[in-house]
């Protein structure tokens, strides 16, 4: 028999703990399910970021020596895994998503909220089985990317369990994206048109897409490349005539959609929040959506821009250059969107608008040699080189963290009803743009002059720039220790935010904050213009 | 069971779509379900890119015959239509007719795997024997957990379409057509195979 969840009964005290005890439940609330995938993801950052830090520590000086070299492989590997599968794509999809998107919708929950909590309960015990993947016969070294051969000849149960662990994770995001698409698509409040919707539900829509698209196709991958570890198949060794550049493809296949679903949400986000605090509307919200809809169909043809030394045939090269310097087109409207909207606008500044800020002009940058990368004869000099880092971690650190955390500013007095501190959120602001610019700012040079990427050791000349970038490092993980603090001085005692401390217009700020079970105390609120500001505060003030 | 959304009872609480909400269970397998043809798609891509480009080695064999599989492929063309017979007898409340049209399909669902592991073992070549060999073992072994699954399923609903005390009537036919959607999928997935590793 059908036992339909009735939100009213679930989150009945008898049925569900109350207060902090139920984010350790299967909630079935998207509200807390969000705060569960921000928190998860937040402790496996500071797992990831300590995993940085020693990777820093060890390339402050040329030679191994803080520690051995299969130690440092085993370490980037796990950081890089850590940030992108446990840290990014949770929090800006799954946290922000499940936090907001009912809201904005005008529903009281997700589409389908058990799928929704099994897909956070999913990365818990995943992350746990990779950190502890280290202690077994050592982690996975082959990189993020487990590359084959290297995958497949590195000691074997790490790369097994770093499998498991990424199919687990992409399984949990696939669930979580075909929740945000039924809810987008078909939850909809009546009288809400498609057109009407915030951004970040556009950004959330094609991003789902890319999920849903995308993230199978590394799970048959992945599936492949274990039964070459386990079963002595040889889809990717060449040894036994398997062919490696197919994994390349078809792991970009997916990967490059992968920094899609890392950057577009943030995109969608950045633009709910700019407006609020320069109190005016978004600018070009059509091309907006279009141009986030022009990302998902070109980020499906662009990956073979990470092969061009993979030995890709001419047309091949020529073909992706050029798809790849298309989308840069609908890059670039979206930031003269963002610009223009700040333009003229009575621009507070505050610690959610600084980070938004910092994300714009880092953003730009990465997108700048993201566009040198996909030139052949440049990208062939520095691929495998520390420009690539400086370029991804311009994009996913100056960008996409930037925005967590601006939207961690942004989104606190709604969740818990406290303003956080804002001395302190400014000086959490200017210590993190100070070192992320100089952590990977100097990395440019290092790639430029040669430096390859994921050595342990390098040439002595390199020595004082890469100084510069751990000293930038430890900026990094100084900044945390603000943040921390703020948030928990502020949950305790924070100032009282009242209902709606920015006088927002989107549809999560007009209920009580922190919102009651249902999100709404009577019906949704219909929300025509979620970007009207400028009319109604002129007249106000 | 449960299912695994409270749509229609939130839906319900906003009192404009008391009555005309829609059921999007099936949206959302139908999204699940081109999830899942990416996968497909993605070994279809890597057999085809080594087909081009990968030649099999001197003495390597790989050789298939079409006997079985063009059976095979008539069994689950069959079943397509018996699985739809089913659900044209649940609409009208026919459960016992209903529930055999079940049993017909699973039972050819059945014989499609006895079939396909008859197959496996009569083919001169081994999983790890060459490239060819492992990814035409990947790919039917993927598609025929494919139809265990859904066979399994198929015996799931036909048992609660049963007359007494079967929950499956004209008024919940949703896991009755879900489960159909997903099996003309598995058949539709198994035709586009056949043309790929049999007749090309
Ligand atoms: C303006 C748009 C962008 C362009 C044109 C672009 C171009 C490129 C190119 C050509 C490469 C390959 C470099 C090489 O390996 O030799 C690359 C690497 C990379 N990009 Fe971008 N990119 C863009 C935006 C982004 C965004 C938005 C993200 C992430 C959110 C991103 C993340 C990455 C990552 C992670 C890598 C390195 C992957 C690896 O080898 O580990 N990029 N990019
Ligand atoms: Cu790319």
């Amino acid at each position: 028999m059908t036992i339909s969840i009735d939100p009213q009964k679930t989150n009945n005290e008898s049925l569900q703990p109350k207060g902090w005890l139920r984010y350790f439940s299967f909630s079935l609330d998207h509200k807390v399910i969000g705060i569960q995938y921000l928190v998860c993801g937040f402790l496996f950052y500071l797992i990831g970021g300590t995993l940085a830090s020693a990777i820093r520590i060890e390339l402050a000086s040329p030679m191994s020596d803080f520690m051995p070299r299969d130690v440092y492989n085993q370490v980037l590997t796990l950081h890089g895994t850590i940030m992108i599968f446990l840290w990014i794509v949770p929090v800006v999809n799954g946290a922000f998503g499940n936090y907001l998107i009912p809201f904005y919708v005008g529903a009281r929950d997700m589409a389908f909220p058990r799928l929704n909590a099994v897909a956070f309960w999913l990365i818990p015990p995943s992350g746990l089985m990779l950190v502890a993947s280290y202690f077994v016969e050592g982690a996975a070294q082959a990189g993020w990317t487990a590359y084959p051969p290297l995958s497949i000849t590195t000691p074997q149960s790490g790369q097994i369990i770093w499998i498991l662990s990424v199919l687990l994770l992409g399984g949990s995001s696939i669930f979580g994206g075909i929740n945000f698409i039924a809810t987008i698509i078909k939850l909809r409040r009546p009288g809400l048109k498609l057109m009407q919707l915030p951004m970040y539900c556009w950004a959330m829509l094609g991003t789902s897409l890319l999920v849903v698209l995308s993230t199978p196709v590394l799970a048959g991958t992945l599936i492949l490349l274990s039964f070459d570890i386990i079963a002595n198949t040889g889809f990717f060794n060449p040894v036994l005539g398997g062919n490696v550049v197919v994994y390349q493809h078809l792991f970009w296949f997916y990967s490059h959609p992968a920094v899609y679903i890392m950057v577009l949400p943030a995109f969608g986000l950045v633009s709910e929040i700019l407006p609020v605090h320069a109190r005016k509307p978004l600018f070009g919200y059509t091309t907006m959506v279009f141009s986030i809809m022009g990302i998902v169909v070109l980020g499906l043809v662009v990956w073979a821009h990470h092969m061009f030394t993979s030995g890709t045939p001419p047309w091949m090269r020529l073909f992706f250059t050029i798809a790849t310097a298309f989308i840069a087109v609908p890059t670039g409207i979206k930031f003269f969107n963002w610009v223009a909207t700040l333009w003229g606008g009575r621009i507070s500044i505050n610690s959610a608008m600084l980070f938004s800020c910092g994300f714009i002009i880092n953003f730009v940058f990465g997108g700048i040699t993201g566009v040198a990368l996909a030139q052949v004869p440049f990208d062939i000099h520095v691929h495998d080189t520390y420009f690539v880092v400086a370029h991804f971690h311009y994009i996913v650190y100056g960008g996409t963290v930037f925005i967590i955390f601006s939207s961690i500013y942004h989104w606190f007095p709604k969740v818990t009803g406290k303003m956080l501190n804002e001395k302190l959120g400014i000086l959490h602001f200017i210590v993190t743009f100070i070192g992320f610019n100089l952590c990977f700012a100097p990395q440019h040079w290092l790639g430029l002059n040669g430096m390859p990427r994921r050595v342990a050791e390098y040439d002595p000349q390199f020595q004082f720039v890469n100084q510069i970038s751990s000293l930038g490092a430890l900026l990094m993980a100084i900044s945390t220790i603000p943040f921390l603090i703020n948030i928990f001085l502020s949950v305790r005692n924070g100032k009282d935010a009242g209902d709606n401390p920015w006088n927002a217009l989107t549809p999560e700020w007009l209920t009580s904050s922190p919102p009651p079970v249902e999100n709404w105390e009577g019906e949704a609120p219909l929300v025509e213009e979620p970007y009207g500001y400028g009319k109604e505060f002129s007249e106000q003030k | 069971m449960t299912t695994l959304d409270s749509s229609k009872e939130i839906q319900k609480n906003n009192s404009e779509v008391n009555e005309t909400h829609e059921d999007f269970r099936m949206f959302g397998l139908i999204t699940f379900l081109i999830a899942d043809g990416m996968t497909f798609a993605g070994f279809f891509a890597a057999y085809l890119t080594y087909k081009a480009v990968n030649p099999l080695p001197d003495g390597a064999i790989y050789e298939l015959e079409l006997p079985i599989p063009t059976l095979n492929t008539i069994l689950l063309l069959v079943s397509s239509a018996t699985f739809h017979k089913a659900g044209k007898a649940l609409l009208k409340d026919k459960k016992s007719d209903s529930q055999k049209w079940l049993f017909f399909t699973a039972f050819l669902g059945i014989i499609f795997l006895i079939c396909q592991l008859f197959e496996y073992f009569h083919l001169p070549f081994g999983l790890t024997d060459n490239l060819f060999a492992s990814t035409f073992y990947a790919l039917t072994g993927f598609h025929g957990l494919h139809v265990t699954l859904g066979t399994l399923m198929i015996l799931i609903i036909a048992w609660q379409s049963r007359i007494n005390g079967g929950r499956l009537s004209s008024k919940n036919m949703f896991p009755l057509e879900a489960v159909e959607l997903y099996w003309h999928f598995v058949d539709g997935i198994w035709v586009i195979l056949f043309i790929i590793l049999y007749l090309l």
